[in-house]
C-alpha cells in the first residue's frame, strides 16, 4: 500500500441488507484502494455474494450508501455501474451465443463507444486468453473458457472495480495459476474485490483481507500485517528420549507444553521470546535426541476457523485495525 | 441501450429452434386455411354476383383468415414470452443486466422491443399471403391494413401480458401455462355477458376479441385501439416494477 493518501474506489459505510427478518448483512463498511486486490472471505451464507450484489447494484441495502470512484450508487446507478466489473459466482453467459457475439453485446451493456468497441474486444481476449476461441460458441466451451469469458465480461470496460465472487471455482491448476496472474495483474491499476473460499489464494493475490460472518466484518487486515502479527507463538519439537516435561518448562520464555505423541511436542511461548535456541542447547546438553525443532505460526486458516467456528462472534473483541 | 438488449434477445430467439418451428407451423396451417377459403370463395362468387353490396373477398378470406391467426396466436404468444425475463432469471444472465449501467425500463423495453419484431415478421408473412390475391382480384386495402392493425395490437397486448408474467417466476413452462390462462380467459370472459345483466358491459369491454371487430371492418376505432394501448402499457410498467421490486426486495 502507498503511504501517499490512496484514492478510494469503494467506500461502503454501514451496509445492511435485510431478508426478510434475517439480517444478511448487518452494518458492514469498508474501503477499496486503487491498486489494491481485497480478499473477502467468509463461510457460506455469512453475507458474501450479497454484499457483492449490493456493490454492483444488483441489489438495493436496506440500509447504508455505497460510493464508487465518489459517486454514490444509489443515487446515480447509471454513472456508478459504468466504472463497476462484476464477475458473478455463475457467469452470466448467454451458451447460445459465440464469444465474440457474446462480449460484443458487453460492450455496448456497458457503453463503449462504437469506435472503440473492437480494440476493447481484442485487448480484453488477449487478456484473457480466448483469442483462439473467439468464434465459437460458449455453450461448447470447457469450465475454465467459460470462466475466462465470464472475466472478460467484467472488464471489458476497463473498469475501475472489478468485483470477482469465487473466480477460480472449477477451473484446473494451470487455469487457477493463470486467473491468479490475472488477478494481480488487474490489481495494478483497479481495485480487485475477490470473494473465495481459498485461503491460501488470499494470501497469494491480495493486499487486504476482510473476513464476514453472520452478516458481521469480524476481521479487516492488511495481507503484509497479517505475516507480521502471525510470527510464531508457538514450537513444535520432536525428541527421541525425552525428559520430564517439568524439565522444558523451566526454560524461560516457556508458557505451557502440550504432549502431542510420546516423542512430539508442542511448546507455547511468550510473543517474540522463543525458546528455541535454549531448547536445543539442552537438547545436546542432556542428550534428549533432538530430531525436530519448527516454529508453528497462526496462520490465515486458524484465523479463519477461529472467528467463524465461534457462536457469536463480538465485532468488539475482533481484531478491528485501520489500514 | 433499448436497441442492444432487444437484438440479443431476437438473436437468441432465432438461435433456437423454437421460432422458426413457430413461423413454419403457422404458416402452414394459414396456408391451408387460405387455400380452403379461398376455394369456397370461388364456389359461392357466382351467386354473389348477382346480389348488391355482397360481401368481397376481403370479407370472406382474408378476414377470417386473421381471426384465425388472432385464436392461435393465443396458444404462441405464450410459448414465445415465456422465456422472455424467466431464462435469464433461471440462468443466472439477469444479474448481468442488473449490474450494468442499464435500467429497468431499458430492460423491459428491450425485450418488448425484440418481441414486437418477431410479431411484425409474423404478419408481414400473413399479409404477403393475403396481398397476393390483388394480382386476380380487387381487394379491399383499407380494411385489410384495420384488420391487421387491430391484430398487431392484440398481440402485442399479448406479449406484453406474457412479458409481465416472465418477470414473476424463474420457469419457462410455468410462465407460458399462466400465460396461457389468462389470455384464455380474457378472451372467454364476454360469455358471461350473455347471462349477467349488470356487469354485461364491463365484461364485455373486458374481452380481448371483442375489441377485434371495429377493426375488422375496416373502422379505425380510438376506444378500441385505446383498450389495447391501455393493456400493453400497464403490463409493461408493472414488468418494471417488478423487476425494480426484485433489487429492492428479493
Amino acid at each position: 500500500m502507498s503511504d501517499t493518501s490512496p484514492e478510494k474506489l469503494i467506500e461502503a459505510v454501514d451496509l445492511t441488507r435485510l431478508y426478510g427478518n434475517i439480517r444478511a448483512v448487518d452494518n458492514v463498511s469498508f474501503t477499496l484502494n486503487k491498486g489494491e486486490v481485497l480478499g473477502f472471505l467468509g463461510p457460506n451464507g455469512a453475507g458474501k455474494t450479497t454484499t457483492m450484489q449490493m456493490l454492483c447494484g444488483a441489489l438495493a441495502p436496506t440500509g447504508g450508501s455505497i460510493k464508487i470512484n465518489d459517486i454514490d450508487l444509489l443515487e446515480q446507478p447509471l454513472r456508478a455501474k459504468q466504472v463497476i466489473g462484476f464477475l458473478p459466482e455463475k457467469p452470466p453467459l448467454y451458451i447460445e451465443l459465440t464469444v465474440d457475439e457474446y462480449l460484443g453485446y458487453c460492450s455496448q451493456l456497458h457503453k463503449i463507444e462504437k469506435a472503440f468497441r473492437a480494440k476493447a474486444l481484442d485487448s480484453v481476449k488477449q487478456r484473457c486468453g480466448l483469442t483462439e476461441v473467439g468464434s465459437r460458441l460458449i455453450g461448447n466451451l470447457s469450465k475454465g473458457f467459460q470462466q475466462r469469458v465470464g472475466i472478460a465480461q467484467a472488464i471489458i470496460h476497463s473498469p475501475h472495480v472489478v468485483i470477482l465472487d469465487e473466480p477460480t471455482v472449477g477451473l484446473d491448476p494451470i487455469q487457477i495459476r493463470e486467473i491468479r496472474q490475472l488477478i494481480k495483474q488487474l490489481g495494478r491499476d483497479h481495485g480487485v474485490i475477490l470473494s473465495t473460499h481459498i485461503l491460501p489464494e488470499v494470501q497469494m493475490t491480495c493486499n487486504r483481507v476482510q473476513i464476514i460472518n453472520r452478516g458481521r466484518l469480524v476481521f479487516h487486515d492488511s495481507v503484509d500485517n497479517l505475516k507480521l502479527n502471525t510470527a510464531a507463538t508457538s514450537l513444535i519439537i520432536g525428541l527421541r528420549r525425552p525428559p520430564q516435561a517439568t524439565e522444558i518448562e523451566n526454560v524461560s520464555g516457556v508458557n505451557k507444553i502440550e504432549t502431542i505423541t510420546n516423542s512430539r511436542f508442542r511448546i507455547h511461548f511468550n510473543n517474540g521470546q522463543s525458546p528455541a535456541e535454549e531448547i536445543a542447547k539442552l537438547a545436546v546438553e542432556k542428550n534428549w535426541g533432538l530430531i525436530e525443532l519448527t516454529p508453528e505460526s497462526r496462520n490465515l486458516e486458524q484465523i479463519f476457523i477461529e472467528l467463524t467456528s465461534t457462536e457469536i462472534t463480538d465485532p468488539e473483541t475482533s481484531r478491528e485495525k485501520a489500514a | 441501450m433499448i436497441f442492444a438488449i432487444a437484438a440479443r434477445e431476437l438473436r437468441s430467439l432465432f438461435l433456437s429452434p423454437l421460432a422458426w418451428a413457430v413461423l413454419g407451423v403457422l404458416q402452414a396451417i394459414l396456408a391451408w386455411i387460405f387455400l380452403v377459403s379461398l376455394e369456397q370463395f370461388l364456389l359461392i362468387q357466382p351467386r354473389l354476383i348477382g346480389l348488391d353490396g355482397a360481401p368481397g373477398v376481403t370479407d370472406i378470406v382474408v378476414t377470417p383468415l386473421f381471426s384465425l391467426i388472432g385464436i392461435l396466436l393465443l396458444l404462441v404468444m405464450p410459448l414465445m414470452t415465456m422465456r422472455l425475463i424467466s431464462e435469464e432469471r433461471r440462468n443466472k444472465t439477469l444479474t448481468l443486466l442488473l449490474s450494468a449501467p442499464v435500467t429497468t425500463p431499458h430492460i423491459v423495453l428491450g425485450k418488448f422491443l425484440a418481441i414486437l419484431c418477431f410479431i411484425l415478421l409474423m404478419l408481414v408473412l400473413l399479409l404477403m399471403m393475403s396481398l397476393s390475391l390483388a394480382g386476380g382480384t380487387h381487394l379491399d386495402y383499407g380494411q385489410i391494413a384495420g384488420t391487421a392493425l387491430g391484430l398487431l395490437l392484440m398481440i402485442s397486448a399479448f406479449a406484453a401480458i406474457g412479458l409481465y408474467i416472465s418477470c414473476l417466476t424463474d420457469h419457462p413452462t410455468v410462465a407460458a401455462v399462466v400465460t396461457f390462462g389468462v389470455l384464455f380467459m380474457l378472451w372467454i370472459v364476454s360469455w358471461a355477458a350473455q347471462t349477467k345483466e349488470n356487469s354485461a358491459d364491463l365484461l364485455r369491454w373486458l374481452s380481448m376479441m371483442q375489441h377485434q371487430e371495429s377493426f375488422q371492418r375496416g373502422v379505425l376505432n380510438s376506444s378500441d385501439a385505446l383498450y389495447y394501448i391501455i393493456v400493453i402499457v400497464v403490463f409493461l410498467l408493472l414488468s418494471m416494477r417488478r423487476l425494480d421490486a426484485e433489487r429492492l426486495q428479493a
